[in-house]
């Protein structure tokens, strides 16, 4: 193992360490990074598979391969986690993040490497974890929400919840230190020069990103450990027989749930805004408005969480309340698109496969966008609350516009980590695959909603038929685009050498100022931004 | 590599077996703990535990070198961990949050009417609040000042004085433990006797342990002016444990108040 305990004395080798200490015990950003990137890839594949599953089966109604229930809702729960947990978050927070908030401050490392490597193993912990509690026993049939009193010990026997719950432990301590480490890096290690008002956005995402884990996160850890302690060591929190409440576990959860969607999609906005601004050859249209709608969208995201728990018997009051701050949410929302739009007006557009990916987030995210307005109305939320519709507008927003704004990031930064281009036509041919795909698979899902299909169940009656079947073509579809990715990743390493900046006059941002692939220490010559135009 | 040819302030660390490791070892925990809540014996999780202690003592003691061998942490180093510390804690704020959420679900109509109409529930015996609890308030406020006083020494460059006055804090920490201990020994309520049980002891049960936690950062510091650390302008481990304490303080004056003294406020001794 690594010479560590005796090597106090900073002699920092510049030549590389070797297999196990290098990608094991690594301090640097970008091979931890490249782990994460690594990590989202295979929970992509296992979390994908679980939801073409559960499409096959949703294909028509009736029981075709999902004849024990408990195990199409472990299906789903699982779906969702890993979706969630592993695919989104460590690929944009962890992935992209690692790599490119301290090559766009102009860093050489993160402020804490070695803390920084223990946020990706113990992410790798929680993950094993999370694919034991699906395994093990009857495995955890409760949702993402884990909503007692059904993820009790009477309705959830066996280990499974709580292997759930652990692995979000681990999960959670994970990105809470990541989310120190990155706050720290960005007020303490920018260079000389760059101002905050000068960072670029998708540092400003990963900055906002980072307050929203360090404050939600531990909500989530206290709400469960009460769940631990009440299904093994006899705590009442939720039972509402010994005088707790169940509604209390719905409270923390979505205190932390909201902002968790958030956490999911402002690394998107960053992605895109760097990628808009860089095809559009301009500077993003209202930078400081842009920087602070994301801040908004942060701090009023806290306060909004009970639009999702309409249905549980709130007063009008209440109702009033949180259908009007989430409806509030749409203004920064807007600042955003209007900006987006606004800086593609008049630039010189060049469709490149990052754009053409950062438009499917813009479309994606309107779509989602609009349906969020209206579930936050309380009354229209108590007809359309556990139905279709929900699915639809969820994975509109939060999951297929975050896959596509990680999409755009791969193909735009692909070349500077890992010094290949990726072939052009395949990506494109992809891009469009794949936008399809998604659509196809779950605009229908709103008519489904709509005539009152209820989620979370593996059969319906016939009447539903029809949009549900159009839905799981367009799961198989999107599998191929998938599929077409994982082609695409493989023909990049023989891909033709990228350019230090493949891009352009349009890419500013110190990324692009040094080599493809970017070497394995950068910025060591801390590069002066004083009076430098905001990096944007 | 804050070394003589090093164009920057920052630190890069080599490269380290204890994230992994620590990983490593909670996973151990993890799985060993739920084997242990599901009958299996503790062992595991009891190895789990000790992996990770060995793991903290190693880390740690490596910051610790690196930090004493005078060039790594440079004034931008240490601003980092400074502002690292109070991001922390600032988590960890968050969550006692949730307990607290947890209180008053059961105690005020915040925005769901569940709350209880009487509390203490019925049946439920509590402490009187000026007894043990408001003695070990008056203790935390003591050792919250007695760290103060280690902090004015160390800084005035009297290592063998913040030593002495981190020993008071430590004992007056440990006193703490010792009386909550007490406390929880002779409870008219046990721990599975309902909600005010359960958030009674989850309150009071996680800040104990962060108390514990506390006293050992500051044994840690204690021990580390025996050696000849720290010097007035460089401390940022005692600080970071000097801040650590105020918070458990915070907390307990909190805890103190809501759980305590409101909280036990509607008790109505059969007559
Ligand atoms: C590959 C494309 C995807 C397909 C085909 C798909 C399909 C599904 C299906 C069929 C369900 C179950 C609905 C139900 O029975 O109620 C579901 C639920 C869910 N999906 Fe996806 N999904 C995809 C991508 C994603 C992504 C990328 C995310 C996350 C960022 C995500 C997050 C969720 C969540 C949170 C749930 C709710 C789980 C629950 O009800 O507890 N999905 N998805
Ligand atoms: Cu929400």
């Amino acid at each position: 193992m690594a010479n560590t305990a005796e090597a106090h004395h900073d002699d920092h080798d510049h030549h590389m360490p070797g297999f196990f200490t290098r990608w094991f015990c690594s301090t640097n950003h970008k091979d931890i990074g490249t782990l994460y990137i690594l990590v989202s890839f295979i929970a992509a594949i296992i979390g994908g598979a679980m939801s073409w599953y559960i499409r096959l089966e949703l294909a028509e109604p009736g029981i075709q391969y999902i004849d024990d229930f408990q195990f199409y809702n472990v299906l789903v729960t699982a779906h969702g986690f890993l979706m969630v947990f592993f695919v989104v978050m460590p690929a944009m927070i962890g992935g992209f993040g690692n790599w490119f908030v301290p090559l766009m401050i102009g860093a050489p490392d993160m402020a804490f490497p070695r803390m920084n490597n223990i946020s990706l193993w113990l992410l790798v912990a929680g993950f094993i974890l999370l694919l034991l509690s699906a395994v093990i026993g009857d495995g955890p049939g409760t949702g993402w929400t884990v909503y007692p009193p059904l993820s009790n010990q009477e309705y959830q026997p066996g280990p499974s919840v709580d292997l759930g719950i652990l692995s979000l432990h681990l999960a959670g301590a994970s990105s809470i230190l990541g989310a120190i480490n990155f706050i720290v890096t960005i007020f303490n290690m920018r260079a000389p020069g760059m101002t905050i008002h000068r960072m670029p956005l998708f540092v400003w995402a990963i900055l906002i990103t980072a307050f929203l884990l360090l404050l939600a996160l531990p909500v989530l850890a206290g709400a469960l450990t009460m769940l631990l302690t009440d299904r093994n060591f006899g705590t009442a929190f939720f039972v509402s027989g010994q005088g707790g409440d169940p509604v209390l576990w719905q409270h923390l959860f979505w205190f932390f749930g909201h902002p968790e969607v958030y956490i999911i999609i402002i690394p998107a906005f960053g992605i895109v805004s760097q990628i808009v601004s860089t095809f559009s050859n301009k500077p993003v249209f209202g930078y400081l408005g842009m920087a602070y709608a994301m801040s908004a969208i942060g701090v009023v995201g806290f306060i909004v969480w009970a639009h999702h728990m309409f249905t549980i018997g709130f007063d009008v009051s209440t109702r009033a309340y949180f259908t009007a701050a989430t409806m509030v949410i749409a203004v920064p929302t807007g600042v955003k698109i209007f900006s987006w739009l606004a800086t593609m007006w008049g630039g010189s557009i060049k469709f490149e496969v990052p754009m053409l990916y950062a438009l499917g987030f813009i479309f994606l995210f309107v779509v989602g966008g609009v349906t969020g307005i209206t579930l936050a109305n309380a009354s229209a939320d108590l007809v359309f609350h556990d139905t279709y519709f929900v699915v639809a507008h969820f994975h509109y927003v939060m999951a297929i516009a975050a896959i596509l704004a990680m999409f755009a990031g791969y193909f735009y930064w692909i070349g500077k980590m890992s010094g290949r281009k990726y072939p052009r036509g395949l990506a494109k041919l992809q891009f469009w695959v794949f936008f399809i795909g998604v659509n196809v698979l779950f605009f229908p899902q709103h008519f489904s909603g709509f005539a009152g299909m209820p989620r979370r169940i593996p059969d319906y009656p016939a009447p539903y038929e029809g949009w549900n079947y159009v839905s799981s073509l367009g799961a198989l579809i999107t599998m191929i685009g998938t599929i077409l990715f994982f082609i695409i990743v493989w023909r990049t390493f023989y891909g033709e050498e990228a350019e230090a900046n493949e891009w352009g006059e349009g890419a500013t941002t110190l990324e692009w100022a040094v080599a493809s692939p970017a070497p394995w220490h950068t910025h060591e010559v801390l590069p002066d931004m004083t009076g430098k135009a905001p990096a944007e | 590599m804050a070394s003589s040819e090093s164009n920057h302030p920052y630190h890069l660390v080599n490269p380290s077996k204890w994230p992994f490791v620590g990983s490593l070892a909670g996973f151990i925990m993890a799985t060993g703990g739920i084997y242990y809540m599901h009958d299996g014996s503790i062992f595991a999780f009891l190895a789990g535990t000790a992996l990770m202690l060995y793991v903290m003592y190693g880390w740690w003691s490596d910051v610790i070198s690196e930090a004493e061998g005078g060039v790594d942490h440079t004034s931008v180093v240490k601003h980092g961990l400074r502002v690292g510390m109070v991001l922390f804690i600032t988590s960890e704020v968050m969550f006692f949050f949730a307990f607290f959420w947890a209180f008053f679900d059961a105690t005020v109509p915040l925005i769901t009417r569940t709350a209880h109409e009487i509390w203490p529930p019925e049946g439920v015996v509590p402490f009187a609040a000026f007894g043990i609890p408001f003695l070990n308030t008056l203790i935390l406020l003591t050792s919250g000042a007695t760290v103060t006083v280690a902090h004015h020494k160390i800084l005035h460059g009297d290592r063998a004085g913040c030593g002495r006055w981190l020993a008071y804090t430590v004992i007056l920490g440990l006193i703490f433990t010792g009386l909550q201990a007490y406390e929880y020994i002779h409870a008219t309520f046990g721990f599975t006797d309902g909600i005010y049980s359960s958030t009674f002891y989850l309150a009071t049960g996680f800040h104990g342990f962060h108390v514990i936690v506390g006293t050992l950062f500051l044994l840690v510091c204690y021990f580390r002016t025996k050696k000849g650390h720290f010097t007035a302008d460089t401390h940022i481990g005692f600080e970071a444990a000097a801040w650590y304490w105020h918070f458990v303080d915070v907390v307990w004056l909190f805890l103190f108040v809501c759980i305590y003294w409101w909280g036990g406020s509607g008790y109505v001794p059969p007559s």
